[in-house]
């Protein structure tokens, strides 16, 4: 016979308001099994603790359940406290009486009678329990960075100064990302390349980071302390032990190709690096585009470089390589504006998008920063900015706020009258949205200092009329529809996850939103963990947020990464799937259903009859199952079986719930 | 307001008063109170004023509003409902019978004017 203890938490009056734990407890006295049912106000303080532990010892209890909030909560720290008083942790059963009783319900007599039959349950369940004992393995010391914006940068830099190795992989020529692209940054108008490129070549120059730009990566296989990636190496056809950066080459280059750096606003090379403090500064042949190896004529770079370091041979190199976390960083796209014809974006040069604003504002950016009308090169007068486009929208664009669009439109007005003084910002909205630390002081600036007309609602129809642009909009405040005669037309796109994130998320299995955002374990108590362990993420591949969060968000997810790498071993969840190998008939539909690539087939020998035979079971890798129950579900036999929740102690629970 | 709701199948209250519908009409020059104004008395429950505008009938149902909105709030359909609410109640047609021969135009659609028809009589 079991001897089994209950353990009724009151926590405070959240749980003992609705249930009655008198009754409670003397039920629990009544279950098969139960040798002591008892109760404390608070369960997990000191004192509940000791209780627990002090009554395993005198009663000399086998199995204990403990009647309290979710498991989520708590379970660890009871599994712990059994295991301090010499108790297997996996012997510990939750019946979870707050969230899914007391909380949820206001009969009382109702709520009581509920309790004792989860409380039943959990001692059925708690009867079958066997104990089960983690797995060690060791971890690989070195971690991965995908994307080389300022959240992966930041990553990369805070893990190697932990003094672990980093491979940083960028799939453009250079990392810097998207702030690299940026002007200024809000709300202190800092210059956004002057703070971001000392860490760009401080992580370049960091013995511990291995930048691998112009790379992707192409297969993630392994588990938490032992990812096995496959890294593709494009082939720069630049030699870059030999490449002194000296430009010559971009230089003399005949052909043009809009540059995606600079949004499609100016020209950039067949051969080229993406800006000037790009880095690593070495050239890269986009070979689309490259005479030499569309026609196999020109090498005019090759011709002129005086280190010889052009190489049209070059091939891609596959790297394979382990790693014991890595961190996503893979940072936004703007949405598409062909769905939003009312705009015109596309049809006349003078409609652009907020990035495009950026780059024309730019020291670097096409016109040297003067800020003109890509139309005609001339100054702006006026200029109409329009919020939320493609945000907020859930009908053709995406339900959620963009969360910075608010914050750089506010920016651009004033970085618009700095250039123009004589030049009038009108910006449409529906909210502003300003929270952040003096972001509405800023946002007031904009107004007042820099006399910034904000109108409260939206842009109905932009359409070119003469050299201008008409734009119908309405100011609710005023219940007026207006009409504005603009020189440019600014649309705050809204922010997406890169365009190729889903495939990314089923390459890493970790867990992607209705928008293809990838998803924390936990939006407030694990936000810059996936679901996956040893996955963590940083910056807006998980939703729209601005530089200081990003970087915030960068260092936690390093934190968490460092924790990991500096264990030496890891300790595995032993509640993972196994296989009865005498049930199994080796359909290996379990094979199929595994979301973690756990499961592989495995032959067996065996004597029938006294003749050998040969045939196929399932087989279980213990490091990479998560313990998700799908293959127990889908084996027909029932020889898979999910270790704490076997096929029998579910059926339990539903006997005790039903019978 | 039971009844627009269940005439319309919109939810009044879906609008956030974006003014993009107001923004996108092409005949909101006409109205006496605006498109994102007829939802915004919707939503404060004062139907009356509503259907005393003239807004409701100037509405062209060229559904501007409707594909520009981002909150998938139909608001030429809930027009049409308040037409129909008035449309529905006996008496009163705005235009007889036999005053619509000399407004027919020459190569007037007859799609035109059928919904002439139906929005100018009860």
């Amino acid at each position: 016979m079991r001897r089994i203890g209950v353990f009724i938490c009151w926590c405070g009056t959240n749980i003992a308001a609705t249930v009655d734990i008198e009754t409670v407890i003397k039920e629990a006295r009544e279950m098969p099994g139960v040798v002591y049912a008892g109760d404390n106000k608070y369960m997990c303080s000191e004192t509940g603790q000791t209780q627990i532990k002090g009554t395993i010892v005198q009663q000399k209890l086998d199995r204990v359940v403990i009647a309290s909030c979710s498991p989520r909560m708590h379970e660890l720290t009871f599994r712990k406290t059994a295991a301090a008083a010499g108790l297997n942790p996996y012997l510990v059963e939750i019946a979870n009486v707050r969230e899914h009783c007391s909380w949820v319900h206001k009969d009382k007599d109702a709520a009581t009678v509920k309790a004792v039959a989860l409380i039943r349950t959990a001692v059925a369940k708690a009867a079958l329990d066997t104990g089960l004992e983690p797995q060690e393995f060791v971890v690989t010391r070195r971690a991965l960075v995908i994307g080389g914006g300022i959240a992966g940068i930041q990553a990369a830099l805070d893990i190697a100064e932990a003094g672990y190795a980093v491979d940083l992989v960028e799939r453009t020529p250079s990392i810097g990302g998207r702030m690299a692209q940026l002007d200024k940054t809000f709300p202190t108008l800092d210059c956004s390349a002057c703070i971001l490129t000392p860490k760009m070549v401080d992580a370049a120059a960091h013995p511990n980071i291995n930048l691998l730009t112009y790379s992707e990566v192409e297969e993630v296989e392994g588990y938490v302390g032992n990812f096995e990636v496959t890294i593709r190496q494009k082939a720069r056809s630049v030699d870059a032990a030999k490449c002194t950066g000296c430009g010559l080459c971009f230089e003399k280059c005949p052909s043009k190709v809009k540059s995606e750096f600079d949004e499609g606003l100016a020209l950039r090379k067949a051969i080229y690096v993406p800006f000037p403090q790009a880095v690593p500064n070495i050239p890269v042949i986009d070979r689309d585009h490259c005479r030499w190896f569309s026609k196999k004529k020109c090498g005019v770079c090759k011709k002129v470089c005086p280190a010889s370091a052009v190489d049209f041979e070059q091939s891609d190199v596959l790297i394979k390589q382990k790693y014991g976390a890595i961190v996503v960083a893979t940072g936004f796209d703007l949405i598409g504006f062909e769905i939003f014809g009312e705009f015109g974006y596309g049809k006349h040069p003078d409609i652009i998008t907020s990035m495009e604003f950026e780059r024309l504002v730019n020291a670097s950016g096409p016109g040297g920063g003067k800020l003109l009308k890509p139309s005609n090169q001339q100054p702006p007068k006026n200029v109409v900015f329009v919020h939320c486009v493609g945000s907020r929208d859930k009908s053709r664009g995406k339900p959620y706020c963009s969360k910075i669009c608010c914050m750089y439109t506010a920016k651009h007005a004033v970085l618009l009258k700095e250039k123009h003084p004589e030049a009038q910002a009108y910006v449409f909205y529906i909210d502003v949205r300003t929270a952040g630390k003096d972001f509405e002081e800023f946002h007031r600036r904009a107004v007042e200092e820099y006399a910034a007309v904000y109108l409260r609602g939206l842009v109905g129809k932009v359409f070119p009329s003469g050299d201008k642009l008409l734009v119908n909009g309405v100011d609710t405040l005023s219940n007026q529809a207006v009409e504005i005669e603009a020189d440019l037309v600014v649309l705050a796109a809204a922010l997406t996850p890169r365009h190729d994130a889903e495939g990314l998320a089923r390459m890493l299995g970790i867990g992607s939103d209705a928008h293809n955002f990838f998803v924390e374990a936990h939006p407030k108590l694990r936000p810059v963990e996936s679901h996956t362990a040893g996955l963590f993420l940083a910056g807006t591949c998980q939703g729209p947020r601005d530089i200081p969060e990003t970087v915030a968000q960068a260092g936690a997810a390093a934190a968490k990464a460092i924790a990991l790498l500096n264990k030496e071993t890891l300790l595995s969840d032993p509640c993972v799937s196994a296989v009865d190998e005498s049930l199994c008939t080796g359909c290996l539909a379990c094979l199929k259903v595994c979301p973690y690539k756990a499961i592989s087939d495995k032959p067996l020998t065996e004597k029938v009859h006294g003749r050998q035979r040969r045939r196929l079971v399932a087989e279980v890798n213990k490091a990479l199952c998560q313990g998700c129950g799908a293959c127990s579900a889908a084996c027909r036999p029932g020889a898979m079986n999910l270790l704490g929740f076997s096929n029998e102690q579910l059926l339990a629970e539903v006997d005790a719930i039903c019978l | 307001m039971q009844e627009l709701a269940e005439i319309s199948g919109e939810k009044i209250n879906d609008c956030y008063q974006c003014g993009k519908c107001t923004a996108a009409c092409p005949v909101n020059p006409f109205m006496d109170i605006l498109p994102h104004q007829v939802l915004r008395l919707l939503q404060l429950g004062q139907v009356e004023q509503v259907l005393q505008s003239k807004t409701i009938w100037v509405c062209a149902t060229c559904f501007t509003c409707a594909g520009r909105c981002p909150r998938d709030v139909d608001l030429s359909v809930v027009m049409e409902a308040l037409r129909a609410i008035l449309l529905r109640q006996r008496g009163g047609s705005r235009l007889k019978g036999e005053d619509m021969p000399c407004l027919i135009r020459k190569g007037m659609p007859e799609q035109g004017i059928v919904s002439g028809f139906r929005k100018y009589t009860k």
